[in-house]
């Protein structure tokens, strides 16, 4: 098995597109060349989008949904090219489910203020997992306030993973949602979000599923795992910042209510009434970010061109390696040790803050993240303040790894904790 | 005049210079990180009751603490942080602003983090708090500094 894997994994020669296609790779940072660990933050954009991007600004700009004229609907087509390639994508099963919004916070947030406005009541209960990001816990934080809903929590196991026996159980009749994330930014674990799903359905309790660091590592399909809602960002999947999308199902979005008024969302306006447009357009008001929309269109061909299966093999090669190197690291221990787990690998010294390991791999030009990954209470589940984090995507390779475990032995030596 | 500079205390620019120079003997970044590191190691601990949230200096990765009194007229700092080279710069502020009178710790900048090569840390962007603190401790002199006035008035 371990073979085939091997071999399939070498038909796309990720060295080459990491030259060709990323030449910020090829740049210097503190003298040293640069070594892109924070991809969770975010992805780098490959030539192909950025040109996608300066076509569309130099010859092709107009706004979209209004014109009558040809650049007007140039754009537009373009533009809703990208609901197609989603669509096509996630396999969602219509294009009517794909809502433009500015990231996955917008996205959660969306779904919190429409859907969470609509269906929650006093002591209906929202589960959240303990590994959540800000964005999926504060906006039902604040819809939960509003509505009198209360929120729950499921725990996570020493491991790293959700702890599904006590998540069954926080399960009943007055569950009105679960939002979880696909896959964890601050520990790397990959949740079984098609078994919570089904979990959540057999008491009538819809799903929202956090996929921003999902989409980029692996095939997703929305329909095999039968969640309400999806949410994802563009950035970090080789797209530009300021674009996302939140995958809903048709029979929920064609109930939800708008949530931001203006141009573009609506049938008719009266000063007495305003019928809305039909979903998705009813949830994107104004202006939108074209060029953004179009690039993330441009991403979606360029990842496809490569293929998610196989970006998710090479994936899983080099942090396996970059994992196996960073276990033999003296004082290092690993922030999560999940079953599954997708390109993030998060870390603390025992002596060493995660602050002074960020500074001291930066002056080496390795780029990592540290702190607090924006989800405290996962943090704090382990008793941490920072971790530092090195998250990888298909274009790193060994030598980064490799570059990144010099760097710590180095962190080692310069704070002489051996 | 020699005779009468030795006989008093250095004043902010004075000490704005020592510290310059001190770091101007070092060469790479390797030697001023590690003196960083060491002047953080030779602060004066902050007592454990004064760690607690209402001392935290916002908006820093890791955390800075940062008390302030006023002593005869001068502002007096302590603080502390869990990351080494946070702490190291942190005691470098103390040792700039501590003992000030409230009207210079107002007006006067930290000009020397940028002469020795730690301006990256004093970038009002970068999250490890070192603008922060240096904002906090001039808050601190804005409220002594009128609590001066309301006395002499």
């Amino acid at each position: 098995m371990k073979e085939a894997v091997q071999s399939i994994a070498t038909t796309v020669d990720f060295n080459r597109i990491r030259s060709r296609d990323f030449p910020i790779l090829e740049r210097e940072v503190n003298g040293k060349p640069l070594v892109y660990l924070d991809n969770a933050a975010s992805s780098q954009m490959p030539r192909q989008v950025a040109d996608r991007l300066d076509r569309y600004h130099r010859m092709e700009h107009a706004n979209v949904h209004r014109g009558i004229h040809t650049l007007s609907q140039e754009a537009t087509d373009a533009y809703e090219a990208t609901r197609e390639k989603v669509k096509t994508f996630i396999n969602a099963g219509s294009t009517d489910e794909i809502i433009y919004t500015t990231g996955t916070t917008d996205s959660i947030n969306l779904v919190a203020n429409s859907f969470g406005r609509l269906k929650f009541g006093k002591d209906d209960e929202i589960i959240l997992s303990q590994m959540e990001h800000h964005a999926n816990i504060v906006p039902w934080q604040m819809i939960a306030e509003q509505t009198g809903a209360v929120i729950k929590v499921i725990p996570v196991t020493d491991r790293g993973d959700i702890d599904m026996q006590a998540y069954k159980e926080l399960l009943s009749d007055k569950t009105k949602l679960v939002a979880v994330v696909h896959v964890s930014n601050a520990l790397g674990t990959v949740n079984p979000v098609r078994e919570i799903t089904e979990m959540a359905r057999q008491h009538g309790a819809a799903v929202l599923i956090d996929g921003a660091q999902a989409v980029p590592h692996q095939t997703v399909d929305v329909q095999e795992i039968d969640c309400d809602f999806y949410a994802f960002s563009a950035h970090k999947m080789c797209g530009p910042t300021g674009f996302g999308i939140l995958y809903g199902k048709k029979e929920h979005l064609d109930a939800m209510p708008p949530y931001r008024g203006g141009g573009d969302m609506i049938d008719k306006v009266t000063f007495e009434k305003t019928t809305y447009n039909i979903a998705p357009f009813k949830f994107e008001a104004g202006t939108p970010p074209i060029a953004a929309g179009i690039g993330l269109g441009a991403a979606i061909d360029y990842l496809q061109e490569i293929g998610m299966d196989q970006i998710a093999l090479r994936e899983q090669q080099v942090v396996d390696y970059a994992l196996s190197k960073i276990r033999d690291i003296n004082g290092i221990r690993l922030f999560g040790e999940p079953e599954k787990r997708a390109s993030a690998i998060a870390f603390v010294f025992d002596q060493i803050h995660a602050h002074d390991v960020g500074t001291i791999l930066d002056k080496q030009g390795v780029a990592v993240r540290t702190g607090h990954h924006c989800a405290q209470p996962i943090l704090e589940r382990f008793g941490e303040s920072a971790t530092t984090r090195a998250s990888f995507s298909f274009y790193n390779n060994e030598e980064d790894a490799d570059r990144l475990v010099e760097g710590l032995n180095y962190v080692k030596e310069f704070f002489q904790t051996d | 005049m020699l005779y009468f500079l030795s006989y008093r205390t250095m004043d902010i620019h004075e000490k704005q210079e020592r510290i310059i120079k001190e770091f101007k003997v070092l060469g790479d970044w390797q030697e001023r990180y590690k003196h960083i590191i060491k002047l953080g190691q030779k602060l004066d601990p902050l007592e454990e009751k004064h760690k607690k949230d209402e001392n935290l200096v916002r908006g820093c990765q890791s955390q800075v603490w940062l008390i302030a009194e006023l002593q005869d007229g001068k502002v007096v700092f302590k603080a502390d942080s869990d990351a080494a080279i946070t702490k190291g710069l942190v005691a470098l502020m103390v040792r700039f602003y501590s003992g000030e009178d409230p009207d210079t710790i107002i007006v006067t900048k930290p000009e020397f983090i940028e002469r020795i090569g730690m301006q990256e840390h004093l970038s009002p962007t970068r999250s490890n708090g070192l603008v922060s603190m240096v904002k906090q401790m001039k808050i601190y002199a804005m409220v002594y500094k009128s609590k001066l006035q309301q006395q002499a008035s």
